[in-house]
């Protein structure tokens, strides 16, 4: 799908970087022209890719991750979080509610809040390789002249 | 300082503020156990007044301190829940677990 506009931002895996990525979101969603609860429900969900990225793909040390924000045809919003760390051995498993490998920091539900709050999520990992995570969220479209 | 305690009659009451995200949460939930082990309160209300954003992280905290409650054999509730935190704890049932009001 071609995109009407795209960034892409990288940053390193340090946790001061979860508000940046979800400031960085929220700015290019304007354009859109989204509700209040839309763009809670965005920040919501690149907070969860995010801090995944943070926290799982990169235990021990400081890496990359890359955030891919593109406007596609039909007022669609695409997020797409990615790092080159540990990966996921069994995307299915990770994508259940309440799994975990983390410790008592974590809930196990970051997964299944995406999928509630986008319209889509797509998980693409690798073991070594890192993890891909890409959501899309149609954003309702306002009419024109309403407030 | 993302929470102010306040004594109540038989318990205590916790205002937390800012953004409960992992990178928030971790001062967060020392200043929480803190002030529980302090006070060893029966009764603990959380309100979520000032919370600007909550994310997963924001409910590892909230069950973590329904633990540290629940230990104590005293009662947790949390009040004045924004929007936006609402839609996450609602996502993660919280509510079967934790008195949301
Ligand atoms: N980017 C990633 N790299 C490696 N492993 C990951 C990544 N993202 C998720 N995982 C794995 O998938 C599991 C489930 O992720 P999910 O976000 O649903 O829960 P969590 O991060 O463990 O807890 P929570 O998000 O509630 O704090 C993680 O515990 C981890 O094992
Ligand atoms: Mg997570």
């Amino acid at each position: 799908m071609k995109a009407i506009d795209q960034t892409t931002i990288v940053f390193t895996s340090r946790s001061a970087n979860e508000g940046f990525a979800r400031a960085c979101t929220a700015c290019f969603a304007a354009q859109l022209d989204p509700t209040l609860d839309e763009v809670a429900d965005i920040k919501t969900a690149v907070s969860e890719a995010v801090t995944n990225a943070i926290v799982h793909a990169y235990p021990d040390r400081i890496g990359r991750i890359t955030l891919r924000l593109r406007l596609l045809a039909g007022n669609l919003l695409e997020v797409q979080v990615k790092d080159s760390g540990v990966g996921i051995p069994d995307v299915e498993q990770a994508r259940t509610a309440l799994f975990t490998t983390g410790n008592e920091e974590r809930s196990g539900m970051g997964f299944s809040i995406m999928e509630s709050f986008m319209d889509s999520l797509k998980v693409r990992s690798a073991v070594g390789r890192g993890t891909t995570v890409t959501m899309r969220k149609r954003i309702s479209k306002r009419r024109e002249g309403t407030p | 300082m993302p929470i102010t305690v306040n004594r109540q009659p038989g318990g205590l009451a916790i205002v937390l503020s800012g953004e409960i995200d992992h990178h928030g949460a971790r001062v967060m939930m020392q200043q929480l156990e803190d002030a529980i082990a302090r006070d060893l309160p029966m009764h603990l209300t959380l309100d979520l007044s000032g919370v600007t954003f909550m994310d997963s992280s924001g409910i590892a905290v909230l069950l973590r301190t329904l633990r540290q409650m629940n230990q104590l054999g005293g009662t947790l509730r949390v009040t004045a829940i924004p929007a936006q935190a609402r839609r996450v704890l609602d996502a993660a049932g919280v509510g079967r677990l934790i008195t949301l009001e």
